[in-house]
């Protein structure tokens, strides 16, 4: 793909980008969203309910952009994230079981109850954890792709960060020597318009559209509608070839809305009800749903299973977490420091 | 036995870690074409190509991190920060990424990380560039803090080092690099976590680490000539730390003065000094002193620089009145 290409063309998801879609995939792509859409929503109730504490930030709204670039990655490859982590571990084949477990406190968690709804970490997943300090997972990406250079392995990084963490000195640093080195990095935005309750307006001189930023550093850069599941699919699978290639990093900025609150303890105030009732209307789980009806690539009863087998993988992983045990007191003083090499 | 530079001795254990192993490589800020802000890198770019010997951008937080990165999937990096003064704008990758990621993952993940750098004071380098952080550093579970004083432990504790999975600050101070010292031809390591008797004696218990082990053995020559017999204590680590063979000179001596070139306030000496009178108050002869530098930022000029390091007198001169010898 021309660099040219890459930063100027606009994706958008119609019915001829499903016409060659083996109907199966379709339908995966829609059960990995509602996955994480019914997972988050139970979330959101388990914490009403006392049973999730600390900080709880869904990913209600931006589904399309973890499931459209996840999937596609190899399992070689490396998936590193935010504190809005969840849609990424679940894209990712995270277990819902330990996912659910984790942010309830549970020894049965994907981080063993230690590190909760923020720090989810599945190392054989190549899930590489939520990092909860903003912009800081950018230089761990840079480490894991200068790892795999040195080690002469074709895999690429996958990197999520926000448009706040674009504010943080190690975002320009990273960009910088992800360039400079040629580093497998797949730089993905997520751009839902506020770091926390701050506009990006009012955070940002360059404004709201943020892809111009890779340009000083030659990176390739677009900017796309991330509530389009397929058009960050198609774009993902075409910076990721570039980056295997071993012409360095890209970056897509994916524009995106969280329909919800930062977090649980945030009522939104910052933000209009009109502008967040706009947004919804731009749901990527019914958009694409409408898109694959309208082609007549699946039916009406195909979405009703998913619908059902969805909501009896969340209950399971809420019966699950919540049957599952604490961590002992023991668990306090385990994994502080690692085992010496050869033990 | 040889004798060797701590600079030389620093030289030659980088060599055998890209020597042996081949997940073993250096980046940092003038390693290479430069040959290493304090020369221990010097030919090393010549002899192991730019690959493994990394030259990085002004960038201490991306280049701590990316070694942290790199360590997660197996690497094994030696990161060198040009001064533990510029490890501050790394710090957030070393507390809260590179010291929590075994534990936050319940040890799915290691960070077999080794963090070269440069401490401690007495160049005339002024406020930002004659500090001495490894007490903030090793009061972070999940981080180990190497302090080498001599260059027989600067070798034998790096070879450790290379051996073990976490991250590591391993301090050299600026001045010991023209220290000469006793190092063996045939292998040896020396174990983190160990202290080391520097000097035994029977009166007073001087403990201390990096730059202020000389300076506390030259006190107890002082003393000596007095008639005051000073066992000195070399820490060696601070984490972990070696607190047994600090309670059993002091269970011997009955008086301890700990020597620390860092502020007096929030220093590591308040912490032995506290443990040890939770582990051996009724063997106290006397208050256990503690001789830290003052809190104020170190000046330019010598003479009022050298005021606030401490010194072999302004420690004999401690330990008679303190305890009244």
């Amino acid at each position: 793909m021309k660099q040219s290409t890459f930063k100027e063309e606009q994706k958008v998801t119609t019915a001829s980008n499903l016409e060659n879609m083996e109907k199966q995939a379709a339908l995966d792509i829609f059960s990995q969203m509602l996955l994480i859409r019914r997972f988050e929503e139970e979330a959101e109730r388990l914490y009403r309910k006392g049973l999730v504490r600390g900080f709880l930030h869904t990913y209600i709204g931006e589904e399309a952009i973890a499931v459209g670039a996840i999937p596609p990655l190899r399992e070689d490859d490396y998936v590193i994230s935010h504190y809005r982590d969840h849609g990424h571990a679940l894209a990712r084949g995270i277990d819902p079981k330990a996912a659910m477990a984790e942010l309830c406190g549970k020894s049965t968690g994907c981080s063993g109850g230690k590190g909760g709804s923020m720090h989810l970490f599945d190392i054989e997943k190549h899930f590489m954890g939520g990092h909860a300090i903003v912009g800081g997972q950018l230089p761990l990406a840079i480490g894991i792709a200068l790892g795999l250079k040195l080690k002469h392995l074709d895999s690429v990084v996958m990197c999520f960060f926000g448009d706040g963490a674009v504010s943080e000195g190690e975002f320009h640093e990273a960009m910088n020597i992800a360039s400079l080195w040629k580093l497998p990095v797949v730089f993905m935005l997520e751009n839902n318009l506020y770091g926390m309750g701050t506009d990006v307006n009012r955070s940002r001189a360059g404004g709201s559209s943020i892809y111009g930023a890779a340009e000083p550093y030659k990176i390739p850069a677009v900017q796309i509608d991330g509530m389009d599941v397929m058009a960050v699919r198609e774009t993902v699978n075409e910076g990721v070839a570039k980056v295997r290639e071993g012409q360095g990093p890209v970056f897509i900025e994916s524009m995106a809305y969280r329909f919800h609150g930062h977090s649980m303890a945030d009522p939104s105030n910052y933000r209009d009800n009109e502008e967040v009732q706009e947004n919804r209307t731009r749901d990527p789980i019914d958009k694409f749903r409408d898109v694959c009806i309208e082609t007549g690539k699946v039916d009406g009863n195909d979405i009703a299973l998913i619908a059902e087998q969805i909501d009896i993988l969340v209950q399971e992983a809420r019966e699950f977490a919540e049957q599952s045990p604490e961590p002992t007191a023991e668990d306090l003083y385990t994994h502080i420091y690692a085992e010496p090499e050869g033990n | 036995m040889a004798e060797m530079l701590l600079r030389d001795a620093m030289a030659k254990a980088l060599r055998e870690a890209l020597d042996e192993d081949d997940r073993s490589f250096l980046m940092g800020e003038d390693i290479g074409a430069y040959g290493g802000a304090y020369a221990v890198t010097k030919g090393f770019l010549e002899k192991y190509g730019e690959e493994r010997v990394r030259d990085t951008p002004i960038s201490e937080s991306v280049f701590v991190g990316a070694g942290i990165g790199s360590a997660m999937i197996g690497m094994r990096p030696i990161v060198e920060v040009m001064t533990i003064n510029f490890t501050l704008v790394a710090m957030d990758q070393i507390i809260n990424h590179a010291a929590k990621l075994s534990y936050m993952s319940n040890g799915q993940l290691q960070v077999p990380l080794i963090i070269r750098t440069v401490t401690g004071g007495g160049a005339q380098l002024a406020a930002t560039h004659s500090q001495s952080f490894e007490n903030w550093y090793a009061s972070v579970p999940g981080l180990r803090v190497v302090v080498p004083a001599t260059p027989y432990d600067a070798l034998g504790m790096f070879r450790s080092c290379r051996k073990d999975n976490n991250p590591i600050i391993f301090a050299e101070h600026a001045l010991l690099y023209r220290v000469k010292g006793e190092v063996p031809e045939e292998y040896y390591e020396v174990p983190l976590g160990k202290a080391r008797i520097a000097k035994p004696g029977t009166d007073v218990t001087l403990v201390a680490y990096s730059g202020m082990v000389r300076v506390a053995e030259e006190a107890a020559a002082k003393l000596e000539e007095d008639n005051i017999s000073s066992e000195v204590i070399d820490l060696r680590c601070l984490s972990p730390l070696d607190l047994d063979t600090v309670i059993e000179s002091v269970k011997k001596t009955n008086r301890v003065a700990i020597v620390e070139e860092t502020w007096k306030t929030g220093g590591f000496s308040g912490t032995i000094a506290s443990d040890i009178q939770e582990a051996a108050f009724d063997y106290l002869d006397g208050p256990i002193i503690r001789i830290n530098g003052p809190d104020v930022p170190a000046p330019y000029a010598r003479n009022i620089e050298q005021l606030m390091i401490p010194s072999s007198n302004w420690i004999v001169e401690s330990v008679k009145y303190n305890f009244g010898l």
